[in-house]
């Protein structure tokens, strides 16, 4: 008989670390072989090009306002002093420039309604109030024309202020026209029904810049002569038809995502086809289509910069404005440029960011 | 609300029927639209008698009189109007249809690219998206212009690559072969070859359904085509004249060219259009469950085969409707062409309503143009996602 000797087992080896920076780089960028083959083409890539980027944006830039720094630097260093020199041109637009705190105060008090009307807190009954107060607040400082602060009149209007006033003030607009739309294109009354889908359909099918040549050329054909209506107000209703047939679209998603039960439910109870729709469908309909909303005012914030086109000077225009004018400046406009399309990035970005966070808010009520 | 509520046989004319409300509610809201159409109409032509301006479509058949620097069919300052719009037309075409290929190839690589399992690819899919989404569409078409004028240099210095295509801030010159008998020839072999190719992958699906016997498509198809041109080009005596830019004393001469308006319009709706289509394209794939690809897998499909037989198909569903409205986006944006001076059509109406200041006649045409593209494509693609959707019993 053998004697049994007591051999212990081999200890384990320690399971494979999977956590941490080492083990996350070796996954996701030398995971095969053509992972690591991209990930060594993106890092040659990256040494090439970024010391001349970096080079170009900040070390050999010039930050001064002096353009002949700037044309000296010309092809080796961005020049953000023409950011610095003509920012509150670019900003304001033509507004005159003593005054142009009324316009900035007007701007900060529109974002942060907006910014409120993004937070839960402030869903209530009286956020309508408000934004009427803020609307009416804006209106009377970019105008003036009282309380020692002189009248200005629109068409010096410019830059941001406009920018936010047109996106703003159609999509507000252009919601009540939506409801209505939508629900009339789900509406069993065939003329009714016609009617909105021709205007959706006309209006989706062609570009916003013919109608807001529409706006500009035609507007002051269709009033009664004698009577002339200002270039911002035109654009703004143009602006608002065109958003409405898209937003009608957003809405009408919603209108069909509600199941047929609760519209039957609502007639057993015997509401009325407007207290069923008040009460019943557009409360869920609407909560649903908040993201899709959100999408369209961003479109709508960006497509407020054709409005350059027909000679309205918002961020876009007043940018081009303010440099086409000076000679000095005007070989530093990519810099400028740079300049608003990081203004464009900032708003619209948080705006998609926010949209996203609430279309997972709203799906956090239907996960279970 | 509906017409169940009303009794079938009974005519009820009282006010409380529906049917009758119906009816009314109809009756006001048409007379309300024809009373507003009516006074915009009759304001409109007060106006016009007022202020003298001609209206109607016989302008079209005047001389234009203006030059057009783009022009794909012949056109002089002295031609009618139709002719001047025609080639806007053409130029908007022109940039969309090109314009749509490179953003369906560039969009669908990024969008795939949200998928990759290594972490730059991801993040710099991410980033291209974001950040060119969220600027306007206008702004980068100024930008690429002023890139392209600007930064590049001029024509009697262009940068060449290879003697044959010369990049310089006038456009991109490139060679481009003598048009000849041979070359009319190897079009037709290569249209000649496609028709082959297309009997041949119905030959081929129908020998599959028939035996299950799996029989090459693409590489046979491919070769029909190549070798009809080539046939083609040596019965036509295989010419090989070409047409070689070369930089003159102030422009590059010979040669076909692309001129730097055309690029910027092409580069700038391409980029941003680009970032939507990424993102219609990884929802689509996003959305086709990970058990179909195991479940492909399981039954011994080769992971191009999961991809192209069994996810793409699936994806392909709810990539299709949105991917039409970027293409109808992307034509539409093609308006914007005016701000840099493309002569797309909307450039070219805006010239004949400050020449002619008939701007209802202009704007109809512009309209008209766009509608008619515009459901042009979607009839197009409703055909094909009719082709792609599910086929239920």
């Amino acid at each position: 008989m053998a004697e049994v000797m007591f051999q212990p087992i081999a200890a384990r080896p320690a399971p494979v670390k999977t956590e941490g920076f080492v083990p996350w780089v070796r996954r996701n960028l030398f995971g095969n072989l053509p992972s690591s083959v991209a990930t060594v083409v993106f890092l040659a890539v990256a040494l090439w090009l970024l010391p001349g980027l970096l080079n170009w944006a900040l070390a050999k830039a010039v930050f001064a306002t002096s353009f002949q720094q700037c044309q000296e630097a010309r092809g080796v260093g961005a020049c953000w002093g023409v950011v610095a020199e003509k920012y509150r041109l670019i900003i304001f637009g033509r507004y005159p420039f003593e005054d142009q705190w009324r316009p900035l105060v007007a701007t900060a008090a529109m974002v942060a309604l907006l910014v409120a009307s993004c937070v839960r807190l402030f869903w209530k009954p009286w956020l309508v109030l408000l934004w009427l107060a803020v609307l009416a607040l804006f209106f009377a400082l970019m105008f003036g024309g009282f309380a020692g602060m002189e009248y200005v009149d629109t068409d010096r209007w410019g830059g941001l202020p406009l920018t936010m006033l047109l996106a703003t003030l159609s999509i507000v607009l252009a919601f009540p026209l939506s409801i209505a739309v939508a629900l009339g294109r789900r509406s069993n009354m065939p003329a009714i029904k016609t009617v909105c889908v021709l205007y959706i359909e006309l209006i989706r099918g062609v570009p916003l810049i013919s109608v807001l040549f529409m706006a500009s050329f035609m507007f002051p054909l269709f009033m009664p002569p004698g009577t002339s209506i200002d270039v911002l107000l035109r654009v703004l209703v143009g602006i608002t038809l065109f958003a409405a047939a898209y937003m009608a679209e957003i809405v009408r998603g919603g209108l069909q995502a509600i199941p047929k039960g609760q519209q039957e439910a609502a007639d057993t109870l015997g509401l009325s086809y407007w207290q069923t729709q008040r009460k019943i469908i557009l409360p869920q309909a609407l909560a649903m289509v908040v993201p899709g909303i959100m999408n369209n005012f961003i479109s709508i914030f960006k497509d407020t910069s054709l409005v350059t086109i027909v000679s309205l000077y918002e961020l876009t225009g007043a940018m081009g404005l303010a440099l086409n004018s000076d000679a000095d400046w005007r070989p530093f406009k990519i810099e400028a440029y740079l300049f608003i399309a990081a203004i464009y990035f900032v708003f619209c970005f948080s705006m998609s960011r926010y949209s996203l966070w609430i279309e997972k808010r709203l799906s956090v009520s239907k996960t279970r | 609300m509906t017409a169940k509520a009303v009794p079938p046989k009974r005519r009820d004319w009282s006010l409380r029927s529906r049917a009758v409300r119906a009816v009314l509610y109809q009756l006001l809201a048409l007379g309300l639209i024809a009373l507003a159409v009516w006074f915009l109409a009759h304001n409109t032509l007060e106006n016009m008698r007022v202020r003298g301006i001609q209206s109607g479509f016989d302008f079209l058949t005047q001389p234009a009189g203006f030059d057009i620097g783009e022009r794909p069919v012949p056109y002089e300052a002295l031609d009618a109007y139709w002719r001047a719009f025609l080639i806007g037309v053409l130029n908007t075409l022109r940039v969309a249809i090109v314009g749509i290929v490179l953003t369906t190839i560039l969009g669908t690589l990024l969008g795939i690219g949200r998928f990759s399992r290594n972490a730059l690819v991801r993040g710099l899919c991410y980033a291209y998206v974001e950040v060119f989404r969220n600027v306007p569409v206008l702004l980068q078409l100024l930008m690429w212009y002023l890139l392209l004028v600007e930064a590049l240099p001029l024509p009697a210095e262009p940068i060449s690559l290879f003697k044959l295509f010369y990049l310089s801030n006038g456009g991109i010159s490139y060679p481009v072969p003598v048009w000849g008998l041979g070359q009319a020839l190897a079009g037709a072999g290569a249209l000649a070859g496609l028709l082959l190719g297309w009997l041949w992958a119905r030959r081929a699906r129908r020998l599959f359904e028939q035996t299950g016997q799996p029989r090459p498509v693409l590489l046979p198809a491919v070769g029909m085509v190549v070798a009809g041109a080539l046939l083609g080009w040596l019965v036509g005596g295989a010419p090989t004249a070409w047409n070689v830019p070369e930089p003159g004393g102030f422009a590059i001469e010979g040669g076909s060219s692309l001129t730097p308006e055309f690029l910027a319009v092409l580069l700038g709706l391409t980029l941003y259009t680009a970032s939507f289509v990424a993102e219609v394209v990884r929802a689509g794939i996003a959305s086709v469950p990970h058990g179909q690809g195991e479940a492909a897998g399981a039954l011994g499909l080769s992971k191009g085969q999961q991809m192209r037989l069994v996810t793409l198909p699936q994806a392909l569903r709810v990539i299709i409707p949105p991917m039409t409205n970027q293409y109808l986006n992307l034509t539409k944006n093609s308006s914007l062409a005016v701000a840099i001076g493309y002569p797309d059509v909307v450039s070219i109406a805006n010239t004949a309503i400050n020449q002619t200041g008939r701007a209802v006649e202009c704007i109809a045409v512009i309209m008209a143009v766009y509608l008619t593209t515009s459901l042009g494509t979607s009839a197009l693609m409703n055909w094909y996602n009719k082709r792609a959707a599910i086929k239920e019993r």
